[in-house]
């Protein structure tokens, strides 16, 4: 455990990584260990987080050592596509009981590597550690390194047991497991100058190929996608590329910068959303390779395809904007595609009343605020009520999210599009923004809101349980207002740091009382930000408005 | 009769099987106002989450202590004890459900012992109802834990009657198996209320993950029964359980309460319902309804259509004990003959499937048994999906999980309605199939006897 307590370390001292740039050094060594809240919302473990990012190695097994609760749950409930082999959608789990808790499960491990190979001689296996064979001390590291050595098969360890973290940091240690055991080990047949690596791209709904097209156009190869429909020789060449785009940089940051340093892969990230998205990746992506030795026609080319592409785009979303017109979505979603997805709905003439920025960094709050200006209703943390209430009051005619909040609009009866994980539509590229404003009018003109919104016939009207919700939420609403006391104490108990669980009123009181200037002071008074940092933000914001109001009052007088 | 075998391969391949807590959590969602606590770490409860919303498509209340790896090895005490209070305070539930996981199994943690403490030092949760279930992920399946926490949730919820109390004959206690799913349990609700009866279902999810509308918003569960219902399930006449894994459920409500149970193995097929019908006629001292004379007659009319079709078929079964046991006996009953059987865990009913071995291993092994033993017809969760696709024979659909295809909890199989729709279901699966793959063309005889696809030109007609 020592080595995987020093990869977690490595991890969180990530240069590349925006969070961390922000903290200090103490902060940096206690990394993104965030004291999760018992009885509070649940998100994937560190092993779903690697799941998630290495299944889509589409020729590879990938063996889950733990009880059946860790594969048995929940195998092939990805959407990523493959053009090939399907081994990485078959469920491999050495499903421990309780012998092998009690006299410990290397053994059993031992041989289900061997009947794998056996049976579905695959390029490499993938051993996941979860936290049962963590606690009872098997070492897959020992146990891989031997079945290497016996079938002459890379077996590859993925150190991740639930226990050690959130979903983002397992995405981390995937990443880490490649950069150790994999990138680097094979060699291709031949490169080219136009030799390219995607990274943190899973190939969702099969995404990645409304944007191959347009790279196989320009000769541009996909040397090795990280990890989208993948292969495991790719990824062990892939340092010999010339450039890499880097999609998803939460998840793989770590894979990109070191793929620089160790091997002097230039990389940039970019993103497929949206057709100035596209356009902007698919020129940087040219002027790396031209910079890395490509023939400077590339350009050329690139601009003639952006420009037939684009004109081709805006003319299949043309006929939607007239219908699009004051249509407005809320936007709940986190990371890179909050900007990314804001870009591509102004694109097709929608109007944005909000977006989520939960997990978005700094930068990408900083582009959200380019695209929409400075007053951009940025959503911190939006509970299903408050959605509710939006949807409800018809400040947003449909909400794109992931799959956990439609239940919120759709129990509201209100539209809503998956533009998550689970989605199954693909929305890359150009073709791919068709697609999307093409499910938005599907969603927005379905004439199924007219039926289900219709009450019943033996409903008095203003009886059903939305006006019901609602009467109560604005009872609510009224209550606080002819109550300045019980407004300000609601006003003042919003949760801030979700981690150490610091509220607004603790953060400004001790603003006053300490006469705080910076992130690091609050942190040190009242704890918030001590978790995994993510509200140093809206500290700085809630700083910004605190030691600017005496300063203006000192002003005035 | 058959023989239960355990499967010797050290790893499982495409499992069938699914873990107890998460078969615990489901059982605890049966309740109203309940919020289902695994405590583990916080990946146990994203899996088993995901995995409800998928097959219900609907809200799912599960909650975790967010084990993190020094909180497992130092003791869950103080993450149970926040979790609790967070929820208490939180989403305002009328009863907390806590099952165990792998981890904290592992660890050894003693929550019954953490539950006093916390009792202790939060007086305003001395009565509070906290329910706790043993089920480590390294031990028995999903079925099992479901088994263990509806038994556990009568131990600890039932109020034994004062000896003086009256029984009210209509009143019935209801126990279903994890087998049956929300449509299941409101068709029986339905026949027990044409009978007059008043059933007390536990647990209901019918009441909560049958698709209907809250009131409400509310984090926890929005239906099923209460736990003051539950309390008093010790004054109905008669216990009925669901389902073979509902027989310890049955015996601790008798033991704790002196009320007699029947227990039903199957409520699929004829015979089943003859049964069902006999018995609800006693001891509601009530004619059985017209209506279910005409729904028996339709159901024989079914059996009958389907025979032609259904007759010989070489099935290929997996899943869980009790629905192995219920739909495969159904199909045996109109000439089906099952020839590949894989379960998740034991159970006495897998010796009487009417096969001649019942393995207990995944969905690897149903998909080699299919094809060596050549079935031409497989039942199965959704993920039999790429067997099916590589057998390329007619796939039903059939348990948990079904993610995807609409209408999971809706999927009815229970009473003569039930089982005659889920034979037409079947029937007609097998003759898309005939139509779409087993034409006949000028060559398909011209080898006589050695013709590749003989086997299903034998079969069907």
């Amino acid at each position: 455990m020592s080595s995987l307590a020093a990869t977690i370390q490595g991890v969180f001292n990530e240069p590349g990584c925006a969070k961390n740039a922000n903290k200090s050094e103490a902060e940096r060594k206690k990394g993104c260990t965030k004291q999760l809240q018992p009885g509070g919302a649940a998100g994937g473990c560190a092993f779903d987080g690697a799941k998630i990012a290495l299944q889509p190695l589409t020729d590879v097994a990938h063996l889950v050592h733990g009880p059946i609760a860790c594969e048995g749950n929940s195998w092939d409930n990805r959407g990523a596509r493959s053009s090939g082999s399907n081994i990485w959608r078959t469920g491999f789990t050495t499903d421990i009981n309780e012998t092998d808790v009690v006299f410990g499960g290397e053994k059993r491990l031992y041989k289900s590597i061997k009947e794998i190979i056996e049976k579905y001689d695959p390029p490499a296996v993938f051993v996941y550690q979860t936290c049962v064979p963590a606690m009872t001390g098997d070492d897959i590291n020992a146990v891989c390194k031997a079945a290497r050595e016996k079938f002459g098969k890379p077996v590859i360890p993925i150190n991740s047991p639930g226990f050690v973290g959130p979903k983002n940091l397992g995405n981390k240690l995937a990443g880490e497991a490649l950069l150790e055991h994999v990138i680097g080990t094979e060699e291709p047949d031949e490169t080219t100058p136009y030799d390219l690596n995607i990274i943190g791209e899973y190939n969702l709904s099969g995404e990645l190929w409304q944007v191959k097209p347009l790279l196989d156009e320009l000769g541009i190869r996909i040397f090795a996608c990280i990890s989208g429909d993948g292969r495991y020789r790719e990824v062990a060449y892939s340092h010999r590329a010339k450039a890499a785009m880097m999609v998803c940089s939460k998840a793989m940051i770590n894979v990109a910068r070191k793929m620089e340093e160790r091997y002097g892969i230039p990389f940039f990230e970019g993103s497929f959303y949206g057709i100035e998205d596209t356009s902007d990746s698919l020129r940087e992506i040219a002027r790396m390779l031209i910079e890395r030795g490509a023939p400077s026609e590339l350009m050329d080319r690139t601009e003639a395809l952006i420009a037939r592409e684009e004109a081709r785009a805006w003319a299949a979303i043309e006929p939607y904007k007239p219908r699009f017109k004051n249509k407005k979505v809320l936007l709940i979603t986190g990371g890179v595609k909050s900007w990314s997805v804001v870009a591509a709905l102004q694109e097709a003439g929608l109007e944005l009343v909000g977006t989520s920025v939960k997990k978005s960094t700094k930068e990408d709050k900083e582009r959200i605020k380019e695209l929409m200006g400075q007053d951009a209703h940025m959503i911190e943390d939006m509970t299903p009520r408050e959605m509710y209430k939006m949807l409800k009051d018809a400040r947003a005619d449909i909400m794109l999210s992931g799959g956990r909040s439609q239940f919120v609009a759709l129990k509201a009866s209100m539209p809503w599009l998956d533009i998550n994980q689970e989605r199954h539509h693909a929305y890359m590229g150009y073709v791919g923004m068709v697609n999307l404003v093409a499910e938005i009018d599907k969603a927005l003109f379905n004439p199924v809101w007219a039926e289900v919104r219709k009450p019943a016939p033996w409903a008095r009207a203003g009886a059903d349980w939305q006006s019901t919700a609602m009467a109560q939420m604005e009872a609510e609403a009224a209550a606080l207002a002819a109550d300045p006391v019980r407004a300000e104490a609601a006003r003042r108990a919003k949760k801030i740091c979700h981690c150490k669980s610091v509220d607004l009123g603790t953060i400004e009181d001790a603003i006053a009382a300490h006469g705080l200037t910076t992130v690091e002071g609050v942190k040190q008074q009242t704890a918030a930000s001590g978790g995994c940092g993510g509200c140093a933000i809206r500290v700085r914001e809630i700083l910004a408005e605190k030691v600017a109001e005496p300063v203006l009052q000192q002003a005035a007088e | 009769m058959a023989t239960v075998t355990l499967g010797k391969k050290a790893c499982a391949v495409n499992p069938l099987k699914m873990s107890q807590p998460i078969g615990g959590a489901l059982a605890f969602m049966g309740l109203r106002g309940s919020m289902p606590l695994l405590h583990g770490s916080q990946g146990c409860t994203s899996f088993g989450l995901v995995l409800f919303v998928r097959h219900f498509k609907e809200a799912i209340p599960l909650q975790t202590t967010a084990m993190s790896e020094v909180a497992t090895v130092l003791g869950g005490y103080e993450n149970v004890e926040q979790a609790i209070i967070n929820i208490y305070n939180r989403t305002k539930p009328e009863i907390i459900g806590i099952c165990s996981t792998g981890v904290t199994e592992t660890k050894g943690d003693d929550v019954e012992g953490y539950l006093r403490l916390i009792r202790e030092k939060h007086p305003h949760l001395a009565q509070f109802p906290l329910v706790y279930v043993s089920t480590p992920d390294f031990k028995d399946a999903f079925q099992d834990g479901w088994e263990k926490t509806v038994a556990r949730m009568v131990e600890v919820l039932v109020e034994a009657p004062k000896t003086a109390a009256r029984r009210d004959p209509y009143r019935i206690n209801v126990l279903p198996g994890s087998h049956l799913t929300p449509g299941d349990i409101d068709e029986l609700r339905t026949i027990f209320e044409d009978f007059g009866l008043e059933p007390s279902i536990l647990p209901d999810l019918a009441g909560s993950l049958d698709g209907h509308i809250p009131d409400e918003f509310t984090p926890t569960t929005i239906g099923g029964i209460g736990v003051e219902e539950v309390a008093t399930m010790g004054h109905a006449g008669w216990t009925l359980a669901f389902g073979a894994q509902m027989r310890s459920a049955a015996e601790a409500m008798q033991r704790k309460t002196g009320v007699p149970y029947r227990l039903f193995e199957r409520i699929t097929g004829l015979s089943p319902n003859d049964e069902l019908m006999a018995f609800l006629g006693e001891i509601s001292g009530r004619p059985v309804p017209v209506k279910y004379r005409r729904q028996r007659g339709q159901l024989v009319d079914a059996m009958l259509d389907a025979h032609f079709h259904l007759g010989g078929r070489r099935l290929a079964i997996g899943a869980e004990p009790d629905l192995l046991f219920d739909l495969s006996t159904t199909l045996h009953e109109v000439g089906t003959k099952v020839v590949a059987a894989v379960t998740t865990t034991h159970s006495p009913v897998l010796e009487r499937v009417e096969t001649d071995d019942v393995l207990i291993g995944d969905l690897e092994d149903l998909e080699n048994l299919a094809k060596a033993r050549d079935c031409d017809l497989l039942i199965t969760h959704s993920h039999g999906r790429q067997a099916a696709e590589r057998l390329h024979i007619p796939f039903y659909r059939a348990g948990m999980p079904m993610f995807d295809r609409l209408g999971a909890g809706h999927q009815l199989s229970a009473g003569y309605r039930g089982t005659r729709d889920l034979i037409f279901r079947i029937a007609n699966l097998v003759m898309a199939d005939h139509e779409e793959n087993h034409q006949p063309t000028p060559d398909t005889w011209r080898d006589g006897l050695a013709a590749p696809g003989h086997g299903h030109a034998a079969h069907v007609h």
